[in-house]
């Protein structure tokens, strides 16, 4: 029976490697590589010593009493000459051994440190002004001409093989933007400026997360990096810089106007419309995104009409306005914004 | 003072927190169609004649709440109240720190005044901002003239000074 749930235990254990979305030991740019090999360098020795030590344990208990401990414990007894010599040896000994492993962990550390802080080619680098919000991100791809300059939220796009600066701010309290896939964290913090180079070797995935606690919320703040090949980075870079096409059916036209009449023109921006707030996430191409609400649903018609009628249920206490949305403009609505890709 | 009846005012004490409301958090309103609140935003004394009404009082639902006070004042910047009214004390538009209204300063006066707009410049806010929304920008409001507990106004402003220097980039330079 016992072996049988450990053996459960086992494959609950398994299923957590599953996940690569969001790991730190499953490395996909050069400074989380690093920080995995730190990670099992110190693994590895902190096993070993474990395995020592419980190894000794052992040892001493189905060992058969003799020597110090059958002499008298009294507080005036002195152990024997040989008694004492062996242990200060022993004692002593583990004392420099410690010393020594901690050492090696401390230099090792300072090393992985000091390497994750250097990547080549910084001068070819994709800028992106990362800001924190309870509870979504903006990013902004920066760029010296005004008209590459791209506003998007909760998800980015990034080419493979190209340094990425995260010029991390924030609009209220301090957050943290965490890639466990790309690498560790950094805080945002309000009235500052912080920097973390990214890169990624590999296209795929990877889940980021606020690493702050930052109320409420803080859970539901989440966004998606997506690492692809420079040619798909770049037509993805391309369509987003596009504004938001007029819709052509008469649904998604009053949707449209449902939009731009309602409370979301105060907090939304729709480039290629009269909404233009940066209160909210920017939803031009809000259509073209994997998540709602920075992570908390998947984006699809049924969750985001959930989201608009009633975004206290789904992620209560964030700043998103409760309003009354007739029911015959709800999906007009739904249809404008699923089509903006 | 005998431990045990300190103790017990102690309990007391704890058990009196129950009723602060200070930090009570309504953050899933119904949402509600706008009301126009005819003869209780009455802005002057003046009255026609006729037999004499019993005069309506309405009350801001979020009085005394911490808050929602602080979220009118997001509310204030986001909607950009602040555009024509600066921090209170006017720009564009009037002050909102003051003691004579033109329009009336009570909470429906204030209210009538967001959602059917005024002579001069400012906008009809209704049916866009929602009525729970409007009540929290005028708890706000009336939290700057001291109308609300000091309990429940915040102490200073959220938003912390930014000072152009910190924004400085201490590597490239760069500022924002």
């Amino acid at each position: 029976m016992s072996r049988v749930a450990f053996l459960v235990l086992c494959a609950c254990a398994l299923t957590s490697c599953a996940g690569h979305q969001q790991s730190a030991v499953d490395p996909a740019g050069v400074q989380a590589d690093r920080i995995a090999h730190l990670w099992w360098f110190f693994f590895c020795v902190l096993i070993a010593i474990f395995l020592a030590v419980m190894a000794f344990t052992l040892w001493t208990l189905t060992r058969r009493h003799r020597g110090i401990e059958q002499e008298p414990l009294e507080s005036k007894h002195k152990p024997s000459e040989a008694t004492e010599s062996r242990l200060t040896r022993t004692v002593s000994g583990l004392v420099i051994a410690t010393v020594l492993v901690l050492l090696v962990l401390l230099v090792s550390s300072i090393t992985t440190g000091k390497n994750i802080s250097e990547l080549r080619d910084k001068q070819h680098g994709l800028i992106i002004e990362t800001t924190g919000n309870q509870w979504w991100w903006q990013f902004r791809y920066l760029n010296d001409d005004s008209n590459e300059i791209l506003i998007t939220a909760n998800e980015i796009h990034i080419p493979v093989g190209r340094p990425v600066m995260i010029r991390g701010m924030s609009q209220d309290v301090i957050h943290s933007f965490w890639v466990p896939n790309l690498h560790g964290k950094r805080d945002l913090i309000p009235s500052r400026i912080t920097e973390e180079w990214i890169e990624a070797d590999h296209p795929g995935a990877y889940r980021g997360q606020c690493a702050e606690y930052c109320g409420l919320q803080h859970a539901h703040m989440v966004f998606w990096v997506i690492a692809e090949p420079p040619e798909k980075f770049k037509h993805w870079f391309d369509s987003q810089l596009q504004p938001a096409a007029t819709p052509t059916d008469p649904d998604k036209l009053r949707g449209q106007q449902v939009f731009l009449k309602n409370a979301c023109v105060f907090c939304h921006a729709i480039r290629g419309t009269t909404a233009a707030a940066q209160n909210g996430p920017d939803l031009t191409h809000f259509g073209s995104r994997r998540t709602i609400a920075a992570g908390t649903l998947p984006n699809t018609p049924g969750n985001l009409g959930g989201w608009i009628v009633d975004p206290q249920n789904v992620k209560p206490g964030n700043h998103m306005a409760t309003i009354a949305v007739n029911s015959e403009d709800l999906q007009p609505l739904i249809d404008y914004l699923e089509s903006l890709k | 003072m005998n431990p045990r009846i300190a103790s017990a005012l102690l309990c007391g004490v704890v058990v009196l927190l129950g009723s602060c409301q200070r930090e009570k958090r309504d953050i899933r309103p119904a949402p509600t169609r706008l009301a126009i609140y005819g003869d209780a935003a009455r802005e002057s004394t003046l009255r026609p004649g006729g037999p004499v009404q019993p005069e309506q009082i309405v009350t801001n639902p979020y009085n005394h709440s911490a808050y929602d006070i602080s979220e009118g004042q997001r509310l204030y910047n986001w909607y950009n109240c602040s555009g024509c009214h600066a921090n209170g004390g006017g720009g564009i538009g009037p002050p909102l720190i003051k003691k004579d209204w033109i329009y009336g300063g009570q909470p429906a006066n204030l209210f009538d005044t967001i959602v059917k707009g005024r002579p001069n410049g400012m906008p009809s806010w209704g049916g866009r901002i929602p009525e729970y929304q409007i009540w929290q920008i005028i708890a706000y409001v009336r939290s700057l003239n001291g109308e609300q507990p000091a309990s429940a106004t915040a102490g200073r402003a959220d938003t912390i000074e930014t000072n152009s220097q910190n924004l400085v980039n201490r590597t490239s330079g760069v500022t924002k």
